[in-house]
């Protein structure tokens, strides 16, 4: 009777060890089936496009059978970059509040608002956007900006053309506001980590809150922080609908932050069901593999930089 | 407490699953997908066909591209397109044509001191716009055939559409017909690479945009210009007059096409020779696979009660009903083929 009960311990953690086992691999067969499909699909416009001169084509023409990835490749890192530029100070700031500076009050309802914010659907910010933004964006604060900065020699020169409301700079803000909870909220995780007997030893030396804040609290935590800002990147990258409405697609390099602009998400969510024609499918898979790749890639070098980060942290 | 609950959920399980046996009866279904244009009146169509026999029509506008290459690949039991198939493609894709509706393309625009109907267009001035080549709105071109019109010295802003669509088929072609340098610059298609402008997704989309940039002109189809009371133009016809979209010019342009069953009805209704038709009307089409006699034949059933009693609901959503010889043409292009 002991050898039975031996046996049937061992067959449920055989079992256990088979199920976590597929379900893992499944994951990863998914993820190679993905990759196979998208290679096997774009193999056709390969042939006509090659590698680098679909990269770099600013050409997007049906047709006369012409594709490049230029124009929608630049709009993606274009606009995840000025909304990261926008969301990261806001986020950071707001994580500061919630953590330092609020009343002990006011933590929970702004900690429960900002996951709120996550929480939203982004086709529902790509219908506020067009309705209630887009009309701000070009009667109040586009006009503005272009008074205030248009006429700077250099710089000004992004604050031209007709503000319309549909284009980069409004896709972008829809994009960071997307993205500002994300980080905001793993950015206050990491700052709470700080041990506080390191903050109360330098409040104890006479440090101001600021100082305490720059000096003690804000290098503890950028590992954190910077991981948060990636994967923010991450989802800025692949968003799709929440721009679609308001980013003016067009193929064009946006010469402005008042053009229209096209991103990878866009292009595809925009052509695909239509698309006749067998080289105008294929390069469509073609852009799609491109943002496999690129996604892909910006996670990897992430994992790179948060290693060395906390390797140099550990010393 | 947890016991009421599972309680609860069962019972509420057992009544849905209880309803759906209900209506699992022996209902025939027919599936189709396609254009996105002529959607509300192929479902006002469905719902009026299924209360009367009983057989359902299940239509998912996910655009013309989409259409033809689901009846491409027999997913569906019949596709619909606003752009006809030339008859090399259909004897390729083997499948029959036939047109079920007609509607207009219309430019439509915001100004704020111009009234709708107010702005008249030549084909030469409309090319030039979305050309590019024609930038602002108190362009001499413009001015010439509107001198009485309050037209201020601001940019144009052009739409168009972002996605791929049978609208913009109709109305690249209208323009590709008109203007020998969009033909060669731009071409005919579901999607081109416009010169200018911005794109927007659907023609709610580009009622959208155009309703609230003030200085812009964008192309949707009539319906739409109608719900959102948007301003059209007035535009030049072949025959030298003026034109606003209408029923009556509708009508007109579709009558004076000479839709051939010999080539499977294939023809654009642009640019019609009628003294009152509209330069930019297009039928729309319905695709069926060859082999499938059985299933076309529910198909063409459908499509014949809607020629029959469809014609009021298709015109009160503002859409034109074919002529009645066109109907009779295609009723012996379904006898002649076997799928009537």
């Amino acid at each position: 009777m002991s050898s039975n009960f031996k046996d049937k311990k061992y067959l449920w953690d055989k079992s256990i060890y088979v199920f976590t086992f597929s379900a893992a691999s499944l994951v990863l067969l998914i993820l190679l089936g993905i990759l196979i499909v998208l290679m096997i699909e774009s193999k056709l416009s390969f042939d006509n496009f090659g590698f680098f001169r679909f990269i770099f084509s600013l050409e997007w023409d049906p047709v006369k059978v012409d594709f490049g990835a230029g124009t929608a490749i630049f709009g993606t890192l274009i606009s995840t970059l000025i909304s990261l530029l926008m969301a990261i100070p806001i986020a950071v700031g707001t994580a500061i509040f919630v953590t330092e500076i609020a009343p002990e009050k006011l933590k929970k309802p702004i900690g429960m608002a900002i996951e709120l914010l996550a929480a939203i659907p982004s086709i529902i910010y790509g219908m506020w956007g067009l309705f209630t933004l887009t009309p701000i964006m070009a009667n109040y604060v586009e006009p503005i900006l272009q008074k205030s900065f248009g006429w700077i020699p250099v710089i000004g020169t992004i604050f031209q053309g007709k503000p319309m409301g549909i284009d980069l700079l409004t896709s972008s803000l829809i994009l960071s506001i997307m993205v500002v909870p994300f980080t905001a909220s793993i950015s206050r995780d990491a700052m709470n980590l700080t041990p506080s007997i390191v903050k109360e030893s330098s409040y104890g030396l006479g440090a101001t809150k600021w100082e305490v804040i720059w000096g003690i609290i804000l290098p503890y935590s950028l590992p954190g922080i910077v991981g948060g800002a990636i994967l923010s990147l991450g989802r800025a990258l692949g968003e799709t609908m929440a721009v679609a409405f308001v980013l003016g697609n067009k193929h064009q390099i946006p010469k402005s932050l008042f053009d229209p602009a096209n991103t990878i998400t866009v292009t595809l969510a925009n052509e695909f069901t239509e698309a006749t024609g067998d080289v105008y499918l294929s390069s469509l898979f073609y852009l799609a593999l491109i943002l496999f790749i690129m996604s892909f890639g910006i996670l990897a070098l992430s994992k790179y930089i948060l290693a060395r980060a906390e390797r140099r942290f550990k010393r | 407490m947890r016991k009421f609950i599972v309680l609860l959920i069962l019972l509420s399980a057992f009544a849905f699953f209880s309803h759906c046996k209900k209506s699992t009866t022996q209902t025939a279904i027919i599936n189709g997908a396609g254009a996105t244009f002529p959607y509300p009146v192929y479902s006002a169509w469905a719902q009026d066909y299924q209360k009367e026999t009983g057989t359902r029509i299940n239509y998912q506008s996910i655009g013309s591209g989409g259409g033809i290459k689901q009846i491409e690949s027999r997913t569906v039991n019949f596709g619909a397109s606003d752009k006809p198939l030339k008859p090399e493609e259909l004897e390729k894709l083997k499948l029959f044509q036939f047109p079920a509706v007609i509607g207009g393309v219309v430019p439509v625009f915001n100004l704020k001191n111009v009234n709708s109907a107010e702005l008249s267009l030549t084909p030469e001035t409309l090319c030039g716009i979305y050309l590019g080549d024609i930038k602002n709105w108190d362009d001499k071109a413009i001015k010439e055939i509107n001198p009485n019109a309050k037209l201020p010295n601001e940019k144009i802003t052009v739409v168009s559409r972002s996605d791929g669509s049978g609208t913009t088929a109709v109305f690249t072609h209208y323009l590709s017909a008109v203007c020998p340098a969009w033909k060669e610059k731009v071409g005919t298609d579901t999607s081109v690479k416009f010169p200018t402008g911005i794109g927007a997704k659907g023609n709610e989309g580009v009622a959208n945009y155009v309703g609230r940039v003030d200085g812009s002109i964008g192309y949707v189809e009539f319906a739409y210009a109608k719900q959102n009371n948007l301003k059209h133009v007035k535009l030049k016809n072949a025959s030298g007059n003026f034109i606003e979209p209408s029923d009556e010019s509708f009508q007109d342009a579709g009558s004076s096409g000479k839709f051939e069953p010999e080539n499977h009805f294939y023809l654009w209704l642009t640019n019609a020779p009628g003294a009152k038709a509209w330069p930019i009307a297009g039928a729309t089409f319905i695709l069926l696979a060859k082999e499938k006699q059985e299933i076309n034949k529910e198909v063409t059933k459908f499509f014949s009660w809607a020629f029959i009693k469809g014609d009021a609901s298709a015109k009160k959503l503002i859409f034109v009903p074919l002529p009645n010889d066109l109907k009779e043409k295609i009723r012996n292009y379904w006898k002649a083929n076997n799928i009537q």
